[in-house]
């Protein structure tokens, strides 16, 4: 067309536009009301196709680890509890009542009549033991369960419909653990099956979604289940999920999910990079966010080395650290500072920001006080050695480290990367030798710092017993929550006033979705849930 | 020719079990295991040392390199190859279970390889004009430099996410397959095409051409009737290479694609440090490459009917 044509054609399309939009205007007076509730009614039926980025070969939910198997293995499987996102509060779900004794060693549960897995055999006490049983003999395998269940001692069934887990020391976190779909409920039938034939999704779930098939690298396709009337009161409806089937599609290339989304070709999905997020905001798409529960993306110092085992050091790092600025250049619009060592969705957090103010000047005059002194190149030397560290990390993305060591070396301080496979990663950090590690840890339970810091666990620090052991201790044995904020919030302020742990930034999932799709959820531990979600069709 | 075949057949053996012990190696080598990574995956922290001990015993990772050796190769021998760490079922089920998905995809790749690099190479030295010539001459060395990747998310860019045409992902149907085996094509056929036009460019300076023509064949008839035949000997020759090539090929073609298949398989194997898988994979793509090159050399004699076997070696009469 040439730009006559085009200026001959301006002022029919200015008519036509205009004519439109008189269309659409008295389109949306009539309609007034009726329009919008159309839209926001759940409507059962349909389809969703959802994208991941990796296939871990194994979608049995009382094995998996990883955020994509989890986000297919949730919906199969239904918890004695459910954890409120709202308030981190633990409800009833299957159980209809539980309780706890006052050390946090005993837990008892009342299960709900009438309800059954997904062969129509009844969820009942005796069903609970064989599961609980089966995570333990699944041993190392039940990479998440088997801790969760570390130190019990003993399950009764007392009648048909009442259970007691017993622990041979406190362990307030089991609470938490029972709405996770670690401890989620499989049919008695499950827990014979070969560890194959569970990875393979030959189990038999309790939830709103069963396994209709898998194939490794390509796909699950999970079917709504019928007769499905226990849903949890944390989701806003108890029937039915509404959705037919959910496929869950392995798209490994980033490119490939974005312009697959674009095109119509899946959904929704978690797997959109930051840089084209902003693609999906409006014009069709729709997006959603939740930071991740639990420890926030920490540099962990290993205190067994001279340089680290220094308090001043290790303060003068975090002071040196600009967490805005990590946040403002380098993440999406939704993403938060780090401001404690637990993220903000995690019960029992509370904002130490003040603790981690950026201070320059203050780190710099720490080192001073301390006899590091700038040489040639600008990095801090005491008794000939270098204030330089290394870390090395495989967590995307990438550049958030770079920018931890562009801030740190206005501090003099050096901090040598080194970005690797995770293999390579996890033996590097196993060999205790790494000046730093690097890492979250997502958990809807604050008991996740006693799992990372304390020395009795896995003492990422490698440093010795300490008043805060005592305090992660002491939270892990009270079921009383105004006892537990005081001590939870007293851990987390020591952790950081002695650097033991140097938070970065919380990491969040953002679900970005065709505008035809509505309530993917996120559960207490920003795990995606598909009970409630619906298509316009 | 049958004490030739046995001579083959020993040397495959001795291929198969080089590959084998060499991978073996190397995944011994690299920094971290498989119980390292199950342990230890995304978003789990640091792996707690007792769970990771426990993890090492439960998939024999404790024992000694040369027990855990021993170990598989025996049972190897018995075509086990153990368990995977990531299913818990047999290393080798995994690997025959996608195998059908890779065949057909390079099944198909391979023909549109041939027609691709053959005609390029023939319309590179049959037309005149000599722009066109040299343009077409420029083509194949382009298509082997350009990253499979890039073809790939190219290829997607245009047919998939803006026309529509064809699936961005899957293994369903034909209409799935024909992006991935155009994109597999390429960097073959170019290969292939770089090779048969300088060796269709050599035939058609050999003197015989000159008899030909002076007899008064036309172009096509020098062409298609006496040089294409001579210069296509060596390109069976490298039929090996190219099953390798679009074997290697695959592994960034069915990644790029979301197919299922040995290069993914490989991929996820090699990434999650599953040495069952792993080697169940080298064993196999090297058992390829045996009996292809084997196709290969048997071929030869009904090629070319002047090369024949003598006692253990193809020779030229």
């Amino acid at each position: 067309m040439t730009t006559r044509t085009l200026r001959r054609a301006a002022p029919a399309v200015a008519l036509l536009g205009a004519a439109a939009l008189l269309l659409t205007a008295c389109a949306g007076s009539t309609d007034t009301g009726a329009a919008p509730s159309a839209t926001s009614t759940p409507t059962a039926g349909g389809n969703l196709t959802f994208a991941i980025s990796v296939d871990s070969h194994c979608i049995d939910p009382q094995q998996v680890g990883n955020n994509d198997a989890i986000a297919i293995a949730r919906q199969t499987v239904a918890s004695l509890t459910i954890q409120d996102p709202a308030t981190g509060e633990i409800k009833p779900w299957l159980a209809k009542s539980f309780e706890a004794n006052a050390d946090a060693t005993s837990f008892t549960f009342v299960l709900n009549d009438g309800q059954t897995y997904a062969d129509g055999t009844p969820i009942d006490a005796a069903s609970v033991k064989t599961n609980f049983e089966a995570i333990q003999a699944l041993g190392a395998k039940a990479i998440l369960g088997s801790t969760y269940l570390a130190g019990l001692s003993g399950i009764e069934v007392i009648d048909p419909t009442t259970v007691k887990v017993d622990f041979s020391k406190p362990s307030a976190q089991f609470l938490q653990a029972t709405s996770t779909f670690s401890l989620g409920l499989l049919s008695t039938s499950s827990a014979a099956l070969s560890i194959e034939d569970r990875c393979a999704g030959k189990f038999v779930g309790s939830g709103p979604f069963s396994v209709q098939s898998y194939t490794p690298d390509q796909k699950a396709v999970l079917a709504k289940r019928t007769g499905y009337t226990w849903g949890p009161s944390t989701n806003s409806h108890t029937g039915e999920a509404y959705l037919d089937t959910v496929t869950f599609t392995v798209i490994p290339e980033a490119g490939n999910r974005t312009g697959s989304l674009q095109s119509g070709q899946i959904d929704s999905t978690a797997g959109i990079s930051a840089t084209d997020l902003p693609l999906f905001d409006g014009n069709g798409f729709t997006e959603v966010n939740r930071a991740n529960p639990g420890v926030v993306y920490n540099l962990y110092p290993n205190e067994s080395t001279p340089k680290l085992a220094d308090e001043k050091v290790r303060q003068a790092i975090s002071k040196a650290i600009d967490r805005d600025e990590i946040t403002a250049t380098l993440l999406t619009s939704n993403d938060v500072d780090a401001v404690s060592t637990l993220s903000s969705t995690t019960p029992y957090f509370s904002d130490l920001s003040s603790d981690l103010a950026f201070d320059l000047a203050g780190a710099q005059k720490l080192l001073d006080d301390d006899g590091w002194v700038a040489g040639s190149d600008g990095i801090r030397e005491k008794a000939g050695e270098k204030l330089s560290f290394l870390v090395t990390y495989w967590q995307a993305p990438k550049e958030i480290l770079e920018l931890v060591q562009q801030q740190l070396k206005k501090a003099g301080i050096d901090l040598q990367l080194k970005f690797a496979s995770i293999a390579d990663v996890t033996a590097a950090n196993a060999a205790g030798t790494a000046d730093f590690t690097y890492g979250n840890l997502t958990r809807s339970d604050p008991d996740v710092l006693r799992t990372i810091f304390s020395v009795k666990g896995q003492n990422v620090n490698h440093r010795a017993a300490s008043s805060v052991d005592d305090v992660l201790d002491a939270q892990a044995a009270t079921t009383d929550t105004d006892a537990r904020q005081k001590l939870v919030t007293e851990a987390a302020t020591q952790l950081i006033d002695e650097a033991h742990s140097i938070p970065i930034y919380q990491l969040s999932t953002t679900i970005a979705s065709a505008d035809t799709v509505h309530d993917v959820k996120f559960e207490a531990s920003s795990r995606l849930d598909f009970y409630d979600a619906w298509v316009t069709k | 020719m049958i004490r030739f075949v046995v001579r083959r057949v020993l040397q495959g053996v001795f291929v198969l079990w080089a590959a084998y012990t060499l991978s073996f190696l190397i995944l011994f080598l690299l920094p971290g295991d498989a119980a390292a990574v199950q342990a230890g995956g995304a978003d789990q922290g640091q792996p707690d040392p007792a769970l990771l001990a426990k993890l090492r015993e439960e998939y024999g990772l404790d024992r000694p390199l040369y027990e855990q050796y021993a170990i598989a190769l025996v049972k190897a021998l018995r075509l086990d190859f153990g368990t995977s760490a990531q299913s818990g079922g047999p290393a080798l089920s995994a690997v025959t279970d996608v195998l059908p998905q890779t065949l057909q995809l390079t099944a198909t790749a391979l023909p549109l390889a041939i027609l691709f690099g053959v005609l390029l190479a023939v319309a590179s030295t049959f037309v005149r004009a000599r722009w066109l010539r040299q343009l077409l001459s420029a083509l194949p060395p382009l298509g082997v430099a350009v990253p499979v990747f890039s073809v790939g998310l190219l290829l997607l860019q245009a047919f998939s996410f803006r026309l529509r045409v064809f699936p961005s992902m899957g293994n369903e149907g034909f209409a799935s397959l024909v992006l991935p085996a155009v994109t597999l094509a390429i960097p073959v056929g170019a290969y292939l095409a770089q090779l048969l036009s300088r060796n269709l460019r050599s035939t058609l300076a050999l003197p015989y051409i000159e008899l030909v023509r002076a007899r008064g064949a036309g172009d096509a008839r020098v062409h298609f009737g006496h040089a294409l035949r001579n210069a296509i000997i060596p390109s069976v020759t490298i039929l090996g290479i190219l099953v390798g090539s679009l074997l290697s090929a695959s592994v960034v073609t069915e990644t790029v694609y979301s197919r299922t298949g040995i290069g993914r398989l490989t991929v996820t194997a090699v990434n999650n440090r599953d040495i069952p898988v792993v080697q169940a994979i080298v064993v196999l793509v090297a058992l390829i490459f045996v009996l292809t090159s084997l196709l290969v050399d048997l071929l030869y004699p009904v090629i070319d009917r002047r090369i024949t076997f003598s006692r253990s070696a193809l020779v030229l009469a």
